[in-house]
Formats: structure tokens, C-alpha cells, sequence
């Protein structure tokens, strides 16, 4: 088979809608994605500037209370005008998952929302502290989303040099051991930190199979002392911090005189191009996708596309969805389990949660619609556990906790969301599609009410794997 | 129409018609034949945001109180440890386990961790176990090392228990987790058409059923049979749904040590959970009072849970990323520090004693003139309980379990 219309929406998207219809062939979902962002207006996320404006504006707040004198009414006024603040942010937070969920439930073009959490999580940078993970969907909207359908190595620049993952990674304290700055403020010890060399080629690019030793970490990791963040401006290059000299990564020579962040983004478009990046990143892909155990055929046909077109996403997703190998049908016991973020995701848009119910979403509705039920599904909302992401083995997920987690989300969300419960005959039907299974059409029928009829479906291995 | 007892036979009626199949099956190991390797227990508890021991055990000293005037202004709790130190009148309830010679405490120690002072970054070297922060993917914790040397350690060995992601089981070794705060309520016929529509699946329908085995097992699942068309009963079965086992989050602590007992009363050796809500930047005489009650609750419902025999053979430790400031700040709470204190607790230790050293409280005696000075590696009193425990070389305690840390010599702290 080459093309099935259900599998278009349930392994390449977020499941079927029974609102919104599916792209009739390979050629349409192409034509969506690489379409430049028909995206939705109503949802918008914050540009790069205003959600610098958000975090110092909290940032200030916080200082403020510091330099004011301890235990004075003026203090306390300042920590609640923090509080209200920090309040306001958390709704405001709510209100851009909500944008999220939306775009996951109303869009046609499901595989670029899929893309979008794919690539996020390739690129996890939760935020250490309560400002950063406040800014994270700023992040993914403005580093991530642009650029899933087109070259890798512009994403690659995008993320690892963004304020989000130059804090996260701890790049902001990495200073070259030999530059003006180290040097004029030797009290200070200061000097460099590998983490984001590191991450960068074991998880982002090359992959922890990669070829690489420890002398390209330290040498990429001179290279990248210079870039840090600077509050009120974002991402810079401050050549002052940089370590003097030419670095050698893989082999090759970068930077001479003077340091520079060109120097930087060519050695980030040298990893994209590399061959390893492609394999490690066309099996990652392969893996999320089709199955744990891709086609060795399948591989083939994406890694060289990759290496072909210098990394064009939208043509490596291409090649992916124009293989055989990417539409074999779920046979009994297999295909890829669906991830808790996905499970949910793909359970409200079955639902067709109304727009409006998501956009206007309150922070502890969410908590208790969302929050709570990923965690202990074990997948906290784009809380990775590390800079690695989410577990991409099935294994992983698929555990008595995981089950019983979401049985009980499944049997409470219909009436937590929807005012009325649609008729679980049919709502067998629009979430399975033509392929639904005897036994789920029957416990669909045979269920004592809706809800429970509904949460059964959910429950089916036919709507859990894909 | 009214609530009947859910019918899990459903479910656990095929279980046991197909019992044989099932007992081969490790995700079904039952009770008695996991008890083979060692009676030995040991918990580890996860104490997240920074104990501060100097006011958990507090020192009669003069420097001290007026570093501390708000903290120690109340009259001495007159429970006393030794030496006029006096434990947190908070944590009475500990005050019979600490006659019984089933409470010990370790002052003074640290992880390798210093100077940024990060929650994060402490919680996750002590997880880790490790003299440097793990970085990349290959994230992995002490537990599970352990486990890993552990021969005959399967997947019922050993509990994550709770919603919150530990890396300290996280690793090469199966370890099962589970939070008592799943539960759903769902009818006879519910589960019955559950367990059709999962027939063609092995792996998920043998999730399933542990899950129902779990759940019903005093995991706090709430398996009873709601009956349908009650539109009154609707909200609160909404709650139980949405929300922990409907009663929000208060006692979840308790849940999570019961259910972490029951298991360790049966097939499981290890557990590990945690415990918030030592971050007492401000009015800590106040704030410091909750997190203790939740840690006195938990090592009683501990206690409780496994009973007398288990209790007899089981080790409780009770670690913190990083002490706290010495002095009091302008907000009469404590900022984040260096040294700090573990806790020990269960039948199988050596109690009544307080291990470790405490330095002076003069200015020249803090680390970096603020917090309590190190004095010791925390880890090195936790490989000697793993080691008391079940029989760990030193070789695999220096090299794997705790890269980078000296055994050096025996606290003695096991009975």
C-alpha cells in the first residue's frame, strides 16, 4: 500500500476529526506542509521581542524586591505586585497550550503539528527556572515551527543558539579560559562549559554513535564561548568572552583572527550536512513515525534524500511518506504505541473539543484537564526529563501506570470537555475510521453510557496504536 | 440503583484461568518467588528542595541562636537527642521511633555539589550519585547501578513510587513504577468490554490487567462499580476521575508510603519515592512544619505497612540535595545552603545516634562563609547501608554504584 487516508491522519498526524477532513493523497499533505505557515491567526504565540519584554518585565519585578529594604510595606508591595504578575504569566502560559491543543485539534495539516512536537522535543530546553519554562512555547513558535519544513541546519541555528537553549544547556557561563574577559577577572576562575558542544553533537546533530571524541567537545565548545545572551537583546556574540585561535572540529579548521559567530554557524551548517547527522536524524524520524524497528529500506531511502537535498526536512519527510514501508497497516500487537502527549492529543481532537473550550482555557482547568494526567502517564507537558526528550520506545510507555493512568483520563475527559456526549456507535466510527475493529464497535454498543463507551474506544488498541 | 463492589473478575478471573501462563510471565511475578534473594529492605526518600537539618535537629549553642533568632526563639521541644540538642517539635511524632532505636541521623554531609546552589542541579547529582552532573543521554541513577549489581533483581525488586519522575531508578534495571494517584471507577460491563477490545493485544492487555491487579491491590485505585444513570452521583465521579483518587492532593504522601509498604511486605526489596517542600525561604518556623509532618507521616505509615517482621529488616534513608544557610534571612526562613543532614530510619538500623561532624557556627567555620560546612560525602553513608544491607563489594560501591566516592571506614549503621 501507498497511500491509506486513515493512516494519513492517525500515524502522520493527530488522528481523525469528525469536523475536519484529511488530506486526500501524499501529494496534498506535501502541498500543506510545505505551504508557508497557513497557520491559524487566532492562536498566535509571542514573537522572540515581546516574550523578552514579558520575562524582564518579571525579571525586574524580582529585582526590585531584592534592592528594597528587607521586611519594609514597601517591599511586601513589590513581592505581591510579583505575585499577581507571576499569576498573570501562569494564565497567560495556560492560554498558549491551549493555542497548542487548538492547532492540534482543528488543523488539516496534522503532520506539521506533529513535526512541531517532534522537533521540540529533539530540541528539549524546558527551562530550569519558572521564567524560562513560562517562555518555552515562545521558543518552540519562533526557533522551532518555521522551520520544519525546511533545512535542518537552519532549525539547528535557530534552537541551540536560541536564549532558551543557551540557558538551558549553560552556555551564558561558558567563557573562553584565555579570553580579555577571563583574563582581566582571573579572581573570578572563569571558563568554559562543554554542555552545549557536548549536547549539540551527541543529540542534536551526530547522534551518541557519532564520530566524534572528546577533542572535538573542548575544541567546539572554544569555539562556542562568545555566544551568550544578552537580557534586553537576546542571542549575541561578545568576541571579548571568546577564546582566542582557530579550533579544529571533525577534522576542519574554523575562526582564525578574529572571533565571530559566523565562525559558529559554519561549523553548525558543516554538523547538519554531516552524514551521521542524517542517519541518526532520518532513524529518529523513522522510529517516531512508522515503527521501533524501521525498514532498513525505508532508512536508506530517507538518509539519502537527507544527504542529497543538504538536509530539506520537507523533502526527507517526503521520501518517508512515499515508501511502502511508512503505510504498512497495524496488525494485532504491533505498530508504534502512541505517547501520552499524542494519546491526548489525538483523543481531543476525536472529540472536537470546541475552539473556544482550548483558547479559553484556565490555568487549574488545564492543570486538572492536562497537567496532572500527563504526569502521571508519565509525560509531563514538554517537561522532559533531560536534554535527550522523551523515550522513544514503545516499552517505555506502555506499563500498568501508563494504562491506568489513561483509563482514568479516558473515562473522565468526554464530560469534562464536551456539554454533550456524542453517540458512541458513531464516535466509533468518525475516531477509527472504516478499519474499526468488530470488538470496539461492539463494546462502543454494548457499553453501559456514552462515557464509558467513548473511553472504550480510546482505549483500543486500534485508536492507541498507530 | 444503587454502588456495588466492582466485579474484577472480569479481568483477574482470566488471570487466574490462565494462572500458569501468567506465573511464567515476569510482569506477573507473584508474592512468593520473589522472596529468594534476601529478606532485606531498603527505602530511599527523596527529600526535594533542601532540608535544613540545623533546625530539624537543633544545637544548643549560643552562636547559633542569634544567627537564628526567630527559628530557635520558641522554648527547647524538650525532646532531646544528646548533648542539649533537641529535635523539631514538628517531627513528634518521630519521638517514639527515636526511643525505639529506629531513627538515626547523619550531620554535616553533602553530595560532591557546590557553590550554584540549583535545585536542580542538586537533586539531580544526588539522584545520579555521581561526583560530576550527568549530562546527556546517558542519565542514569544510583538505585538502579545498584540494582544492576544486585543478583536476581527483577522487575518486582523494585518501586518507583509516585507521579514525579526519578532518576534515581532510572536506568538499565527494570523498575516498575506506580502511582497510587491513578484510579478510575468503572462498571462490571466496562471492564468486561475493556479486556474484549485488548484479546488480539498481549502487551497491552498484560499492562491492563497489573494495572487492575495494581490498582485494586491498595494502590489507590478506586475499583467500585459506579452505576449509571445516577446524574446525581456524576460530579463526584467526575472527581475521582480528574482528580487523585478524588480527594485532591492532601494524604497523598500517606498513599504513596502505604502503597510503597504493601509492596515491600511482599515481593519488592527496594523503594524510593519523594517528598516536597523543604524550600523554606521565608517564615520557616511556620513553613518548615507541613514537610515535616508529611516525612513523620510517611515513615510511620511505613512502619505501619509492612509490619513488625518487615519493619525488622528494613532501612530507611531520607536524603536532601544541599543544607541550608546557617543564618536566618531578612524573611525569617533560610536560603539555599551546603551541608545537610540525612535521615535514617527502620528496624534494621543501628538507632538512637547521631553520625557525623558539625563545625562551628562562627563565621570562619561556614562554607563560604554562610552555609554549614561539609564535613562528609552523604553517598558514602548510603553505599554503607547498601552495603550492610545486601552485601555490595566495595569495588562495585567506589566504581559503579558511587563513581568517584572512598567507602573509607564503617559508620556501623546497621544493627
Amino acid at each position: 500500500m501507498v497511500f491509506d487516508p486513515d493512516i494519513a491522519q492517525t500515524r502522520f498526524g493527530y488522528g481523525l476529526s469528525p469536523k475536519v477532513a484529511g488530506p486526500a493523497d501524499i501529494a496534498e499533505m506535501m502541498a500543506l506542509l510545505r505551504a508557508n505557515e497557513p497557520e491559524m491567526p487566532w492562536f498566535p504565540l509571542p514573537s522572540d521581542a515581546e516574550m523578552r519584554e514579558k520575562m524582564l518585565a518579571l525579571l525586574d519585578a524580582r529585582r526590585k524586591i531584592s534592592k528594597a529594604e528587607k521586611g519594609s510595606d514597601a517591599q511586601q508591595a513589590l513581592q505581591k505586585a510579583f505575585k499577581t504578575a507571576r499569576r498573570a504569566s501562569k494564565q497567560e502560559g495556560a492560554k498558549w497550550i491551549g493555542a497548542t491543543l487548538a492547532r492540534r485539534v482543528w488543523s488539516r495539516d496534522g503532520l506539521r503539528e506533529r513535526l512541531v512536537a517532534f522537533w521540540n522535543d529533539h530540541f528539549s530546553a524546558p527551562g530550569k527556572n519558572v521564567i524560562y519554562r513560562f517562555a518555552e512555547p515562545a521558543y518552540v513558535a519562533n526557533a522551532i515551527r518555521p522551520f520544519v519544513n525546511g533545512r535542518f541546519e537552519d532549525m539547528l541555528i535557530a534552537a541551540v543558539l536560541h536564549p532558551q537553549m543557551l540557558h538551558f544547556l549553560d552556555q551564558n557561563n561558558s567563557v573562553g579560559p584565555n579570553s580579555t574577559v577571563a583574563k582581566k577577572r582571573s579572581e573570578k576562575k572563569l571558563g568554559l562549559n562543554e554542555n552545549l558542544a557536548r549536547e549539540i553533537l551527541e543529540l542534536h546533530t551526530l547522534g551518541v554513535d557519532g564520530r566524534y571524541t572528546q577533542k572535538d567537545v573542548r575544541q567546539f565548545a572554544e569555539l562556542l564561548t562568545g555566544v551568550t545572551t544578552i537580557q534586553k537583546k537576546g542571542t549575541a556574540f561578545l568576541a571579548k568572552r571568546a577564546e582566542p585561535g582557530a579550533e579544529t572540529v571533525l577534522g576542519k579548521e574554523y575562526g582564525s583572527r578574529r572571533a565571530q559567530m559566523a565562525d559558529v554557524h559554519a561549523v553548525l551548517r558543516d554538523l547538519a550536512r554531516h552524514p551521521d547527522t542524517a542517519r541518526h536524524l532520518t532513524r529518529k524520524l523513522a522510529v517516531h513515525f512508522v515503527s521501533d524497528t524501521p525498514d532498513e529500506d525505508l532508512l536508506v531511502s530517507m538518509g539519502a534524500r537527507y544527504l542529497e537535498t543538504d538536509g530539506d526536512l520537507a523533502e526527507v519527510v517526503e521520501a518517508m511518506l512515499r515508501h511502502p514501508a511508512a503505510w504498512a497497516p497495524v496488525g494485532n500487537g504491533t505498530g508504534n504505541f502512541k505517547q501520552p502527549e499524542v494519546f491526548v492529543s489525538s483523543a481531543l481532537r476525536a472529540l472536537a473539543v470546541p475552539k473556544t473550550r482550548l483558547r479559553e482555557v484556565k490555568s487549574p482547568q488545564l492543570e486538572r484537564l492536562l497537567g496532572t494526567p500527563l504526569r502521571t502517564m508519565g509525560q509531563p507537558w514538554r517537561r522532559p526529563f533531560g536534554p535527550d526528550g522523551f523515550e522513544e520506545g514503545d516499552a517505555h510507555w506502555l506499563t500498568a501506570q501508563g494504562m491506568a493512568a489513561r483509563l482514568q483520563w479516558a473515562l473522565g475527559v468526554s464530560t469534562a470537555v464536551l456539554q454533550e456526549l456524542p453517540d458512541p456507535r458513531v464516535f466509533v466510527e468518525t475516531t477509527l475510521g472504516e478499519q474499526a475493529p468488530a470488538s470496539v464497535r461492539f463494546a462502543a454498543d454494548a457499553a453501559e453510557n456514552r462515557r464509558e463507551g467513548i473511553a472504550l474506544v480510546l482505549m483500543s488498541p486500534a485508536f492507541q496504536r498507530v | 440503583m444503587g454502588k456495588t463492589v466492582m466485579d474484577r473478575r472480569g479481568f483477574l478471573g482470566r488471570g487466574l484461568a490462565v494462572g500458569c501462563s501468567l506465573a511464567a510471565s515476569p510482569l506477573m511475578t507473584p508474592v512468593s518467588f520473589a522472596a529468594t534473594e534476601g529478606e532485606n529492605r531498603l527505602v530511599v526518600i527523596i527529600l526535594r528542595g533542601g532540608l535544613d537539618g540545623l533546625d530539624l535537629l537543633q544545637p544548643d549553642n549560643a552562636g547559633l541562636r542569634a544567627l537564628r533568632p526567630t527559628l530557635l526563639a520558641r522554648a527547647p521541644s524538650g525532646m532531646e537527642i544528646s548533648e542539649g540538642m533537641m529535635l523539631h517539635a514538628a517531627a513528634k511524632p518521630l519521638w517514639p521511633m527515636w526511643q525505639a532505636g529506629e531513627l538515626a541521623f547523619v550531620q554535616g554531609v553533602s553530595t560532591p555539589y557546590r557553590n550554584k546552589r540549583s535545585h536542580f542541579d542538586g537533586q539531580d547529582l544526588l539522584e545520579a550519585g555521581t561526583a560530576q552532573l550527568p549530562t546527556g543521554a546517558t542519565r542514569d541513577g544510583w538505585l538502579n547501578r545498584m540494582l544492576q549489581n544486585m543478583p536476581g533483581s527483577q522487575m518486582t525488586t523494585a518501586y518507583a513510587v509516585g507521579a514525579d519522575p526519578m532518576l534515581l531508578s532510572q536506568g538499565a534495571a527494570a523498575v516498575e513504577t506506580w502511582s497510587p494517584d491513578v484510579g478510575f471507577v468503572l462498571s462490571s460491563q466496562g471492564a468486561r468490554l475493556l479486556e474484549m477490545t485488548m484479546e488480539r493485544d498481549p502487551a497491552m492487555a498484560s499492562a491492563m490487567q497489573k494495572a487492575m491487579v495494581l490498582a485494586g491491590d491498595g494502590g489507590g485505585g478506586v475499583l467500585e462499580m459506579a452505576d449509571s444513570g445516577m446524574m446525581s452521583d456524576l460530579d463526584s465521579m467526575m472527581d475521582a476521575q480528574m482528580s487523585p483518587k478524588g480527594r485532591g492532593r492532601a494524604g497523598a504522601h500517606v498513599r504513596v508510603a502505604e502503597f510503597a509498604a504493601q509492596q515491600l511486605r511482599d515481593a519488592a526489596r527496594v523503594a524510593c519515592f519523594s517528598i516536597g517542600g523543604w524550600d523554606t525561604h521565608a517564615a520557616q518556623a511556620r513553613t518548615l512544619k507541613a514537610p515535616l509532618k508529611r516525612l513523620s507521616d510517611s515513615l510511620l505509615a511505613l512502619k505501619d505497612g509492612v509490619g513488625e517482621k518487615v519493619w525488622a529488616r528494613t532501612t530507611v534513608l531520607a536524603m536532601t540535595e544541599f543544607g541550608r544557610t546557617v543564618a536566618e534571612n531578612g524573611t525569617k526562613g533560610t536560603d539555599h545552603g551546603t551541608g545537610g543532614m540525612m535521615v535514617m530510619a527502620g528496624g534494621a538500623i543501628r538507632g538512637q545516634i547521631v553520625h557525623g561532624q558539625l563545625t562551628g557556627f562562627e563565621e570562619a567555620d561556614l562554607f563560604q562563609r554562610r552555609d554549614l560546612m561539609p564535613t562528609d560525602d552523604v553517598r558514602r553513608y548510603a553505599a554503607w547501608a547498601i552495603r550492610e544491607s545486601f552485601g555490595l563489594d566495595q569495588a562495585a560501591l567506589e566504581g559503579v554504584v558511587f563513581p568517584g566516592m572512598q567507602l573509607g571506614d564503617a559508620p556501623g549503621l546497621l544493627a
